[in-house]
């Protein structure tokens, strides 16, 4: 299915979403200072984990870096589970992190 | 103007009736979903259903607006097999009111083997009355998996034709998945989950804006009534054409639901 490109130039598109971007990108730097910061338990979270992972990806100058970052924060088992141990879902999976590389998250 | 196809309207005011009236909406379609607790009992279901096919409709109609349901036990409910079968025996009754287009909100939450034969049951209650379906895909980590699941357990059913059935909720990883399989997409706006209105933008200058639609899946969590027309704007403001919005926010709903033979617009 084709898709059409953004009608906006890329100067257009920078000058559109800079600033509400920019703040985004402080408020990530300041959510990993805030868990530095914090003392007790929790330190080395997997959700943390998975998003330090997911910034490799923002990085890495390959195209659909969106679709990758979620691969990422996927769980990528194919069998259901036998019981649902709860209704809610967390927003990254424990068990990526562990995979050396994820062949799935690549370009 | 525009069409919602997925809004959860009796956890709504009617003052978001009329802002989404003042703001162009002209139909929607309201899935059966889940409360935010368990009901105690399939008679919580029948009264449910009650308020989706008799109360919301006129709730709708005093702002000018087209009220349409999709019954089902949603799949957060689905642990207990046998509870839910007994809800899902209750859906035949309502079958013939004028505005239920089919089965939906099913799908899968946790990708539990439960979940998938509450799925299965739905899907067979579908192919023997020729309905439509409306598919809810898991949360987060779980929806690429569920996604997947659930289009393989709808291919197990030869008589549903997968042009009458949309995935909802996909984003950057489950679209092209659906899509390719000739399902119909759809993508829920919201804040932090799901998409933006800036990614459903992106999505559609990617993936094309055949076979796929905008909703707000407004519910009592965070969430906007007024997604849609917000998206349109952010489509209309990068420079598309008035066509390509009216397309994914009025005309694409129309198609799909237009299949029913049950969908009104006045
Ligand atoms: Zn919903």
């Amino acid at each position: 299915m084709p898709g059409t490109p953004p009608p906006l130039s890329p100067r257009a598109v920078v000058d559109r979403y800079f600033l509400e971007h920019r703040a985004k990108m402080l408020d990530l730097a300041s959510f990993f200072d805030r868990v530095q910061r914090a003392h007790g338990e929790g330190a080395d979270d997997f959700r943390v984990k998975a998003l330090e992972a997911c910034a490799v990806v923002l990085l890495d100058g390959k195209p659909e870096r969106a679709r990758r970052m979620l691969e990422l924060l996927s769980d990528l088992t194919t069998t259901p589970i036998n019981h649902a141990p709860t209704k809610g879902a967390t927003g990254a999976c424990a068990a990526n992190l562990l995979m050396n590389q994820n062949p799935k998250a690549q370009a | 103007m525009y069409i919602d196809p997925h809004v959860h309207m009796v956890s709504r005011t009617t003052d978001d009736y009329q802002r989404m009236a003042l703001a162009g909406c002209v139909a929607i379609t309201e899935p059966a979903f889940w409360a935010g607790y368990d009901r105690s009992s399939p008679q919580g279901f029948f009264d449910y259903f009650r308020q989706l096919t008799d109360f919301e409709p006129k709730r709708a109609a005093q702002y000018g607006i087209r009220h349409h349901t999709w019954l089902c036990i949603n799949p957060k409910e689905a642990e207990d097999p046998v509870f839910a079968r007994e809800v899902i025996a209750l859906i035949p009754q309502f079958l013939k009111c004028e505005s239920v287009l089919g089965i939906g909100e099913i799908g899968l939450n946790k990708n539990s083997r439960n979940e998938l034969e509450i799925l299965d049951a739905h899907l067979a209650l579908a192919a023997e009355h020729n309905l439509m379906v409306l598919v809810h895909t898991p949360h987060l980590e779980d929806k690429l998996k569920g996604t997947i699941l659930i289009m393989d357990a709808i291919r197990n059913h030869a008589r549903l034709d997968p042009g009458r059935v949309l995935i909802d909720h996909v984003e950057e990883h489950t679209v092209r998945h659906v899509l390719d399989r000739g399902f119909w997409a759809g993508m829920t706006l919201y804040p932090d989950t799901k998409v933006t209105p800036q990614r459903a933008v992106d999505i559609f200058e990617m993936h094309g804006t055949e076979r796929i639609w905008i909703n707000s899946a407004g519910d009592w969590g965070q969430s906007d009534p007024l997604a849609v027309p917000k998206a349109q704007v952010e489509m209309k403001s990068r420079g598309h054409s008035l066509e390509s919005v009216k397309k994914v926010s009025f005309d694409n709903p129309l198609a799909f639901l237009s299949q029913s033979g049950k969908f009104r617009i006045a």
